[in-house]
């Protein structure tokens, strides 16, 4: 089970709109990824709520689908 | 959940300051983002309880709900949950994670 670059940007943008968004498909593999990703939504809010909010866009995939996600959230 | 695996996270977290839940042991750690985390708590000589959730297949999907969180692995200090792999990564390098040890009243070693 894999996911595209493409998929992941879009699913992230539906709930995070003003997302900058960087992915790095790490092993080439659709599998293992690299985020950046900037935006206002993460203002004032702890790490893991910040990495809870792009979980909940990814809609369980996290940890199914996707494998390994590593995140580095900005605030924007 | 499951009452049983909660109460038995409650009784880890409870009993032992600092845990780690985890795929494989800290010796052999089965997956690169739990070594990871368990390297960064050895190199910081921390006292810690590793949990190999791959013994357990209740306890694996137990800590996701438990704390709502995804993936493994899962830091928790004094029960409070820290992070994953990339929280508890920045926090070390930004000497969070050694704020959050002095503030818990937890050894460690200050390496260069």
């Amino acid at each position: 089970m894999t996911i595209k670059i493409e998929e992941l940007k879009n699913l992230i943008k539906e709930s995070i709109p003003d997302a900058e968004i960087n992915i790095q498909d790490l092993a080439g593999d659709n599998n293992h990824y690299s985020a950046t990703i900037k935006s206002k939504l993460f203002k004032g809010k702890s790490k893991i709520e910040q990495h809870k909010l792009v979980y909940s866009a990814l809609k369980g995939k996290m940890g199914n689908e996707l494998h390994a996600l590593s995140l580095n959230t900005i605030e924007n | 959940m499951n009452q049983n695996v909660k109460q038995k996270i409650n009784e880890v977290i409870k009993d032992n300051q600092v845990c780690l839940f985890m795929k494989g042991t800290s010796d052999v750690p089965q997956c690169g983002f739990s070594m990871a985390v368990s390297n960064v708590l050895k190199h910081l000589e921390v006292n810690f309880k590793g949990i190999n959730v791959l013994e357990d297949p209740e306890l694996r999907e137990g800590i996701k709900l438990y704390s709502d969180w995804p993936t493994i692995p899962q830091l928790y200090i004094n029960g409070e949950f820290i992070g994953g792999c990339d929280i508890v990564k920045e926090m070390f390098e930004k000497g969070t994670l050694q704020k959050k040890l002095i503030e818990n009243k937890i050894k460690y070693k200050e390496n260069s």
